[in-house]
């Protein structure tokens, strides 16, 4: 049965790994967003806000990712409400296959292009001046955390992908998401923030993320906080993981 | 090989189903007659374990629909009543995938074949996107064929096919039989049941209230001996007559 499982996730990542390259405007939709705010920060607002770095573009860049994820997450919701709506999901469930494949085939397809999207934004962030002397060890360590990062959010983009009655409602949860990092420590420092502000900014799971991430790129001691980042992106995961299940058993029946 | 007792189904306050109640002799072509409502769907997707029955029992291939999904699900193949197709994958990739699913040995030899035999060669390479109703219907009863699985449910085949499609999809439903698989469709297209099924059962209300061969269901209706000359009943006019007789 596990060997079932294996292979036919295999199969369902395929198929969807190839509705992705298919409609590559979506990865351009997914990157176009963030690399407008790189631009935007970078050379509009970017000489007015002072951060105590002399690289802006190495300050934005993990905030920048960060919502280029929770933006591209939308699509597993899309991709699993098109399934449900075109009845193939059904035809899956009627098979003899693994069920678990039907929805890890969505979810592992989110890490694919949610990484290719975080490859093409590191380019362009190349281009305007992004820099890292970061060494292989931090890089992965960069690269898990935001892997994290996706299969939690995606975990979540799977609830309303199983529950919405329409395409606008399976994309709308994600602005929140989008949102999030504007209120961190993204693109200026917290200590700037009127109170409330600056305790929320510093207790949502953005902050200690890109500060997590920040601090690997600059090689700097990442200290406790990326054991924040850490437990807060497990904590949803582990929560959306539930919860979708839940709707799951509620669709099939 | 299939055998169905006393089958509940309500959604929430809509008693579909109560109390459902027939039996489909293995190798055999079984069609199920109902007016739009009545709950063949209901039916057929409890028999493919997509949904859960309220009571009542159910087996197919021997196997019980509620506690042995997984032994069903290796013995059926099931057709929607709308085409269930990837729309951004080819015709070919469609089938490859459900081959890929299905451990067939050669799934590439087997959509090839397939797509021969259902019309569909020429157009094997192009996105479901852009393939007409008919089309899309062909490549989703294609795609139920892929594994032979010794039970096959049809919702509603021929729906939306032109005259020649329905000819071509009845051919190969009498072919399956013939191979020993045996068949479960419903239809609204009373010539369809007529030429095709060993059996025919009339859901309405809940129940089966007939079922039986069609000269069986003939016998139901005296002859029309007040015309000129006599002729048998077709099977449209008994199921028109026993529906009214009901209400
Ligand atoms: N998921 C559902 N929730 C609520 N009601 C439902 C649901 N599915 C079906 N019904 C209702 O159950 C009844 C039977 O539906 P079903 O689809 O089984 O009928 P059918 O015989 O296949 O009809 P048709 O010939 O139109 O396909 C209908 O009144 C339908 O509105
Ligand atoms: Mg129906």
């Amino acid at each position: 049965m596990t060997t079932h499982a294996l292979s036919d996730t295999s199969v369902m990542l395929g198929r969807s790994v190839r509705h992705v390259t298919r409609s590559l405007d979506t990865i351009i939709t997914v990157t176009i967003m963030p690399i407008a705010f790189l631009l935007l920060f970078r050379y509009v607002f970017g000489g007015a806000i002072e951060t105590g770095t002399d690289n802006y573009v190495n300050y934005l860049m993990p905030g920048i990712l960060l919502i280029a994820i929770a933006s591209g997450i939308t699509y597993t919701a899309y991709r699993l409400f098109m399934d449900l709506q075109r009845g193939i999901f059904e035809r899956f469930h009627s098979m003899p296959i693994a069920r678990s494949s039907v929805l890890w085939g969505h979810v592992l397809t989110s890490l694919v292009s949610n990484g290719i999207s975080v490859v093409v934004i590191l380019l362009s962030g190349l281009v305007i001046g992004f820099r890292s002397s970061a060494g292989p060890l931090a890089w992965l360590a960069v690269a898990g955390i935001l892997g994290l990062f996706t299969l939690a959010l995606t975990w979540v983009a799977v609830i309303p992908g199983l529950t919405a009655s329409t395409v606008d409602g399976a994309a709308a949860f994600s602005y929140p998401i989008v949102f999030l990092p504007f209120v961190s420590s993204a693109f200026v420092p917290t200590e700037t923030m009127p109170g409330p502000v600056r305790a929320f900014a510093e207790n949502q799971p953005v902050t200690s993320i890109v500060n997590s991430i920040r601090a690997l790129l600059e090689q700097q001691p990442v200290g406790t906080e990326i054991w924040t980042a850490l437990a807060w992106c497990t904590g949803i995961l582990v929560v959306a993981y539930a919860l979708a299940m839940r709707a799951y058993r509620r669709k099939i029946g | 090989m299939i055998s169905v007792s006393g089958l509940h189904k309500s959604y929430s306050e809509l008693h579909v189903l109560r109390g459902v109640d027939f039996e489909v002799t293995a190798g055999s072509i079984f069609a199920l007659l109902g007016s739009n409502g009545a709950g063949k769907t209901t039916i057929l997707r409890i028999l493919a374990t997509l949904l859960k029955p309220d009571g009542g029992t159910a087996t197919v291939n021997g196997f019980d629909v509620v506690s042995q999904p997984a032994e069903v699900r290796e013995s059926i193949s099931l057709t929607g009543q709308f085409a269930a197709v990837d729309e951004i994958l080819t015709g070919r990739e469609n089938l490859i995938l459900i081959g890929r699913l299905r451990r067939v040995d050669d799934p590439k030899g087997t959509a090839d074949d397939l797509l021969a035999r259902f019309g569909l060669a020429e157009a094997a390479g192009r996105r479901v996107a852009t393939y007409s109703g008919g089309m899309r219907r062909r490549l989703d009863i294609a795609m139920s064929l892929i594994g032979t699985p010794p039970v096959i449910f049809l919702d509603e085949p021929t729906t939306g096919l032109d005259p020649e499609g329905r000819i071509e999809v009845w051919q190969v439903i009498q072919q399956l039989a013939d191979s020993g698989t045996t068949v479960f469709l419903t239809t609204q297209y009373l010539e369809e049941a007529e030429k095709l099924a060993d059996r025919i059962a009339i859901l309405h209300q809940g129940t089966i209230i007939v079922s039986g061969t069609l000269a069986e269901l003939r016998e139901l209706l005296p002859p029309a001996s007040v015309e000129y000359v006599e002729r048998q009943p077709t099977l449209e006019e008994i199921f028109l007559a026993i529906v009214k007789e009901q209400r």
